[in-house]
């Protein structure tokens, strides 16, 4: 079997790559539910927007549920933890997320605009609540959430709902949430065209400036905050109790990775290159090399989020003895150990297949495509 | 400790959210593969009427669908924020099979399911066909992996407690997978959703037939649907037999609970097919029994004896009292962690850990509990009586109903009589709704009999849950309620208008209404017309 302390780093990574995945696949859809109302003027269009994503939101929603259920098999205090500390936030997410397989399926199936118009806002809700929340929460991680556990290791939460909504936290979330338009936008100039396209051409080089511009201020905002560090030994290797450590609050603390490790600052880097490329892909009227371009910026930043805070994955803020850890947060090794070898076959199989499906569905979705098939599409 | 009324509204809360799940669950695992057989005659055949088949019995799938997939998501989540204790103590072992299900079966199903709808003119028909069957596959397994989850809580085997994290850990992977409950549960519960989704298309094709109308679509429909819901009741119902097997070996309070056996009879035990159990007395009234059936039944055998609850008390106050002294002794070790004597002795008790904390109800420091508590904590052990008793019964009673349906459906369709047997077709119609009853009877029946834990014999249900405020769970659960309601109600309302509209909703010009230009839509794309001969 492969080393626990190897293995609680794959794990890491690959919480990462499930995040990615999910930001990637599920983003572009959330993007272009955030975008349906905008850019799409009248029910046709609106249609044609829909039905771009219509044969592959289930299965991109997926990795949004497998990112949890990754998390709850590899990490089951920060699902335990974090779920329960962000209650509000969750049934925000959850609630909204309602909406949006119900609009895809529902919105077409009557013909009554009123009808059809309340689904789209629902499915905006659906798209535009968790791309913002997620952020949100993100950058409430970075900064350290207020909780702890007791002796048997119950969790609790001693924040409020309200002040998830910090300074840095809202940053995070317009960054989490242009950068998916940002994303969404970039897909849609690779499935439609004409007046639609010349739309999402302007979204995605709005949003992307903005997520950039975010970005940065939220790289200065990082800088200035106090990270944490583990004060006492710990041994990667072994089972561990998440009380014996102890933590303290350091000003420059999540620098310190990128100051010890230069090399991943090429991380960040990879994040805005991935903008820039994005911003003039769109803008020569390239959909595909801007959608690569977002891609890169997505990867640059969950993974710079990552890094910051690495070793640590939920810093307590109240009670930093409490903070988990990827040396403590994890499952047993056997457990690690099977998952991995589950992701690491199933992960390319998933990818095969879904790229097969867009293969399938490729090229660009019209007007005419979508008055010729009322009764197939959505 | 956790307030009791946080407690009963988690409790609420999640009893809610599966109740709306498993109300979509078992039509889509049933429709899936009825999907699959008529496109597979479609295929064969070449015949145009199978195509329309699949393609609208695979409308209301989606419709069904689309609220499985909204309400599964609260389910991968919801063991997170409200059920943290549970997700830290056993996420080690239970995370997996989630896991696992989205790796392996939900992402297979819901991209296929996408292509099912959307590949029909991209795809060949081999290509759709194989669609359809992943689809189906997908699904199914998405079960198996569920179950196993859940037949852990129910029988928790390959596993074992950590005292430096504070919770199960697995031992064994292979234990976990092929645990013996899981795999009845299994088979029983797809066969119950095989027979759901056969009673739902049985049901609306006798609708049409009562009003004479698509009649061909309508009989040819009703064929399939008997054949395959036929096997699915007698598999139902002979896979219930292993269910409640394995249930009478691992979960001794559910089957005592579930038959009102008060007290231990000599083997083999006499069944009670009817009564009224009384709680406060410990007796059932007017029971009518049939004698050495359950003792059969229950454990395969004529001398081996099922315990009834009188014996189980003394044996659940006996292992509380050790589980105290585990209690303690883990304690004890969470401060001097490296202590080898320490650790030696609590190994000794520690299969009773549970039942010690059974009594963290009633004090929070169990070394200091009366024996009054001790006694609530024995009678907590035991899962309320009438509940089970009558949750049991009805869902028995129902697929006796729909086997008793299937059977004649299935006769009078190899003998082509049954347009002509109106009293069949009508109580196909209003039987569509039982199978659903009996799947929350049974669900009710295997998740509330396992109470007071939410994992057998290891974790007390008033301990698994989050430290959330009261208030903070009836706002949720009030949400739950509302949204699901709404969507239920435009589900239902969309359901009932494409059943009502049937297969003319496919545009084909060839079925009800459409040749009379009462069709609401103007025909865009009418596939190639079908001639009375092709049908």
């Amino acid at each position: 079997m492969i080393d626990y302390e190897v293995l609680k780093v794959i794990w890491w990574l690959l919480v990462g790559v499930l995040l990615l995945g999910f930001a990637v696949m599920d983003g572009h859809d959330m993007g272009v539910g955030t975008l349906l109302p905008f850019v799409g003027r009248n029910d046709d269009e609106r249609r044609v927007v829909i039905n771009t994503v219509g044969p592959h939101w289930d299965g991109n929603q997926v990795w949004f549920i497998t990112a949890g259920g990754a998390i709850f098999a590899a990490w089951p205090l920060v699902y335990a933890a974090a779920f329960s500390g962000f209650y509000f936030a969750m049934l925000a997410v959850l609630w909204a997320l309602f909406f949006r397989p119900v609009g895809f399926d529902y919105r077409s199936k009557m013909p009554s605009p009123t009808w059809r118009k309340a689904w789209d806002w629902g499915i905006f809700t659906g798209s535009m609540v968790p791309a913002l929340v997620f952020g949100v929460a993100f950058g409430n991680v970075i900064q350290g959430v207020p909780f702890h556990f007791d002796e048997i290791m119950m969790t609790y939460y001693t924040g409020s709902f309200w002040a998830l909504f910090n300074p840095f936290a809202l940053v995070c979330g317009v960054v989490s949430l242009s950068m998916l338009v940002a994303h969404g936008a970039n897909y849609l100039a690779i499935r439609t065209e004409g007046p639609i396209f010349e739309r999402v051409r302007k979204a995605s080089l709005g949003a992307m400036s903005i997520t950039l511009i975010g970005f940065a201020i939220g790289g200065v905002m990082v800088a200035k905050m106090p990270g944490y560090v583990i004060t006492s030994p710990v041994e990667p290797g072994a089972a561990l109790n998440v009380l014996a450590k102890t933590v303290t609050q350091q000003p420059g603390a999540w620098l310190a990775n990128y100051k010890a490790m230069p090399l991943t600052m090429l991380i960040p880097a990879i994040g805005f290159i991935g903008g820039l490329i994005s911003l003039i892909a769109i803008a020569r009227r390239n959909g595909t090399a801007a959608f690569i371009g977002s891609v890169l910026t997505e990867l640059g930043v969950i993974f710079t989020a990552g890094i910051s805070i690495f070793p640590f994955v939920l810093p307590s803020s109240s009670v930093p003895n409490s903070s988990l850890t990827v040396w403590d947060c994890v499952s047993s090794h056997r457990t690690l150990g099977i998952m991995f070898w589950v992701a690491l076959i199933m992960t390319p199989i998933i990818i095969a297949y879904t790229s097969w499906a867009y293969r399938v569905m490729r090229g660009k979705v019209t007007v005419e495509h979508i008055r010729a098939n009322d009764r197939g599409s959505y | 400790m956790i307030e009791d009324s946080v407690v009963h509204l988690s409790r609420l809360q999640f009893a809610a959210t599966a109740f709306y799940h498993f109300l979509f669950v078992p039509l889509t695992l049933g429709m899936s593969f009825l999907l699959a057989i008529m496109e597979t005659v479609y295929v064969m055949t070449g015949k145009q009427v199978y195509r329309d088949m699949t393609k609208f019995w695979g409308k209301l799938f989606g419709i069904n669908f689309a609220l499985g997939v909204t309400t599964g998501l609260t389910m991968e989540f919801q063991f997170g924020t409200n059920w943290a204790y549970y997700s830290h103590y056993v996420g080690d072992i239970f995370g997996a099979p989630l896991a696992i299900e989205g790796l392996v079966a939900f992402f297979l199903e819901s991209t296929m399911v996408g292509l099912f709808f959307f590949g029909w003119d991209r795809l060949s028909k081999v290509g759709h066909l194989a669609v359809t069957y992943l689809t189906a596959i997908g699904s199914n397994l998405s079960a198996v992996l569920i179950l196993i989850a859940n037949g852990w809580m129910q029988n928790p085997i390959g596993a074992e407690f950590n005292p430096v994290t504070m919770r199960m850990e697995m031992t064994s992977f292979f234990d976990l997978v092929f645990n013996p409950v899981a795999q009845a549960k299994f088979v029983h519960t797809i066969s119950a959703g095989y027979v759901t989704g056969s009673a739902f298309v049985l049901g609306i094709s006798a609708w049409y037939l009562l009003k004479g109308r698509d009649v061909e679509f309508a009989r040819r429909s009703f064929r399939i649907a008997a054949a395959f819901g036929l096997a699915s009741a007698l598999s139902v119902i002979v896979l219930g037999d292993e269910s409640g097997y394995t249930a009478a070996e691992t979960q001794e309070t559910k089957m005592a609970a579930m038959e009102a056996m008060w007290k231990t009879e000599p083997a083999p035990a006499s069944l009670t097919v009817f009564g009224f159990p009384d709680e406060k007395n410990r007796t059932t009234h007017m029971e009518i029994k049939i004698p050495y059936v359950l003792g059969l039944i229950g454990t395969r055998s004529t001398d081996k004896v099922i315990p009834g609850i009188d014996e189980l008390e003394k044996r659940i106050a006996h292992r509380i009292d050790t589980g105290v002294i585990a209690v303690k002794k883990l304690e004890e070790l969470r401060r001097d962690p490296h202590n080898a004597n320490l650790l030696a002795e609590f190994n000794k008790v520690k299969a009773d850990l549970g039942y010690g904390l059974l009594l963290k109800r009633y004090s929070a420091d169990v070394s200091q509990a009366t024996p009054e508590m001790k006694a609530k904590a024995v009678d907590d052990a035991i899962p309320a009586v009438a509940p089970l008793f009558w949750g049991f019964r009805v869902m028995v009673g129902l697929s006796i109903c729909f086997l008793a349906l299937f059977v004649l459906s299935f006769y009078f369709a190899a003998r082509n009589s049954f347009i002509h047997r109106k009293w069949l077709l009508k109580w196909a119609v209003w039987g569509i709704p039982l199978p659903w009853i009996a799947c929350e009877m049974g669900w009710f029946v295997a998740e509330y009999g396992r109470q007071p834990w939410t994992i057998h014999g290891v974790l007390p249900t008033a301990m698994s849950t989050s430290t959330l405020s009261a208030g903070s769970l009836w706002f949720s659960l009030s949400g739950f309620v509302l949204f699901y309601t709404i969507l239920l109600i435009a589900e239902l309302f969309l359901m009932f208008k494409y059943a009502r509209l049937g297969p003319s909703s496919l545009g084909t010009g060839n079925y009800h209404d459409e040749h009379n230009a009462g069709s609401t839509a103007p025909l865009k794309s009418p596939a190639a017309p079908v001639s009375a001969k092709e049908i």
